[in-house]
């Protein structure tokens, strides 16, 4: 029987400590423990992207991230991209130029959409794809994904 | 349904050394754990058996690559990330920067090891062809000691390897090839990015006077574990680039392979498909 552990992890700014069995998946810490339900479940083997969060700076699927291997870590959710109201330029984008259809895919599509823009601010369509290419959208088609990534490319791209 | 979370415990080795000790203390009752990109695949499944993990993330002394004397060291927890943003083994190894692009997307590229990638024993694994080309030898630590392992010999079937179970693969040492070089991957798989294999081959040729004077190709997908396809390079070794018997080497190729039908491929079209990459590789080759 796995003893629960004290989890203390930094998300999207603010400090958090909760108790969890170690091998808890962050994608279940994120939505049950800490009411983050902007973080989806998608196919929970690696495959969608649609629970994609950034740890440490860079995306991973919480779904295949044990709890115990995000102790003290800094993670960013859907949540920590707007200011306030203040959307993100590629979250205005895809309000915009349509990348957000059902919108299950957008948060992974756009914590992927972001950690790309921060490595590569005038990424080209290849870029965009592979940059994107962890993550499934089964609405749009990409092109308008594609068109949005670029809009806020060219709006002065980054994160916030 | 996925696992009994209260069934899965971890121990967190804080160094090398404790954690090694820990292995030792009840051999084969520890399931080492690095990025767990397979792993927690099983688990969310709800086909992993209770296990006890030995958490290997906070180990330091597996991180890192490195060279030194004409052979590069890669840590096991090296990941696939490491692998694309070192500038040294884009320029020595091509194909490990190729294999490590070919495996899932970023997400799991971050996340996933080669030491995983080895230890997990998939045959589709895409790493373990281009380290079976550039002729890869593993290091496995136990608190008995050291050794090494040729990596061509390191897998004994599906899922088996020679690991004791007190042992751990620490690293992956490479050669770094010499003279004039040629480098070849190629993975086939439904789609570019986040598919499974259904093959993969990976090949390192040497070069001298127009002729092959070295050559080793590595296999995935197409037998229980990842492979030398053998009696393909034997035909090849010696032979002119301008007549490479490219058609017999292709023969010798279906001695090597026991590709199996699954979701992914039928067996046959797996033999045919390695026998045509095969001879595009050559093609290529003889190009050189």
């Amino acid at each position: 029987m796995a003893d629960r552990i004290d989890l203390t992890l930094k998300v999207n700014g603010a400090d958090h400590r909760v108790s969890v069995p170690p091998f808890a998946r962050l994608l279940d810490v994120l939505r049950e423990d800490l009411r983050l339900t902007g973080t989806k479940e998608g196919c929970g083997e690696g495959e969608c992207g649609a629970c994609t969060v950034l740890l440490n700076g860079r995306v991973v699927n919480s779904c295949l991230v044990p709890a115990v291997q995000v102790q003290g870590a800094e993670v960013v959710t859907i949540e920590g991209l707007a200011d306030g109201e203040n959307l993100s330029s590629l979250q205005a984008a895809f309000l915009t130029h349509n990348g957000a259809q059902c919108g299950f895919c957008t948060p992974g599509m756009l914590l992927s959409a972001t950690d790309l823009i921060n490595r590569c601010p005038n990424p080209s369509d290849d870029q965009i794809r592979d940059g994107l290419s962890g993550n499934l959208c089964r609405c749009t088609g990409y092109a308008k994904i594609l068109d949005s990534v670029h809009a806020a490319a060219a709006d002065g791209g980054a994160a916030r | 349904m996925r696992g009994y979370l209260p069934d899965f415990d971890v121990r967190v080795p804080a160094s090398l050394g404790e954690a090694l000790a820990l292995l030792a203390q009840a051999p084969g009752t520890l399931t080492p754990l690095a990025g767990g990109t397979d792993l927690m695949v099983v688990y969310n499944a709800g086909r992993l058996k209770p296990t006890r993990f030995l958490d290997l993330s906070r180990i330091d002394e597996l991180r890192g690559i490195r060279e030194a004397a004409g052979a590069m060291t890669f840590g096991a927890l090296s990941t696939f990330t490491d692998l694309r943003e070192c500038a040294a083994v884009h320029r020595h190894f091509p194909n490990l920067v190729k294999s490590a692009r070919a495996t899932g997307a970023l997400a799991i590229q971050n996340r996933g090891t080669l030491g995983g990638n080895i230890a997990n024993a998939s045959p589709a694994a895409d790493t373990p062809p281009s380290l079976l080309a550039y002729g890869a030898e593993v290091e496995l630590l136990s608190v008995r000691g050291s050794r090494r392992v040729a990596y061509d010999r390191f897998h004994l079937g599906y899922k088996v390897m020679d690991l004791a179970p007190d042992e751990l693969v620490a690293a992956i040492h490479v050669p770094l090839p010499t003279g004039r070089g040629f480098h070849y991957f190629r993975k086939v798989g439904t789609r570019q990015a986040q598919a499974i294999s259904k093959v993969c081959l990976a090949a390192w040729a040497r070069v001298e006077g127009g002729v092959v004077a070295d050559l080793r190709i590595g296999l995935g997908s197409v037998a229980p574990a990842p492979i030398r396809a053998r009696h393909a390079e034997a035909v090849l070794l010696g032979q002119a680039l301008a007549t490479l018997p490219i058609e017999a080497a292709q023969a010798a190729l279906l001695e090597d392979i026991s590709p199996i039908g699954d979701i992914r491929a039928t067996a046959r079209y797996r033999s045919v498909v390695t026998r045509n990459v095969l001879g595009h590789m050559l093609r290529e080759l003889a190009t050189l």
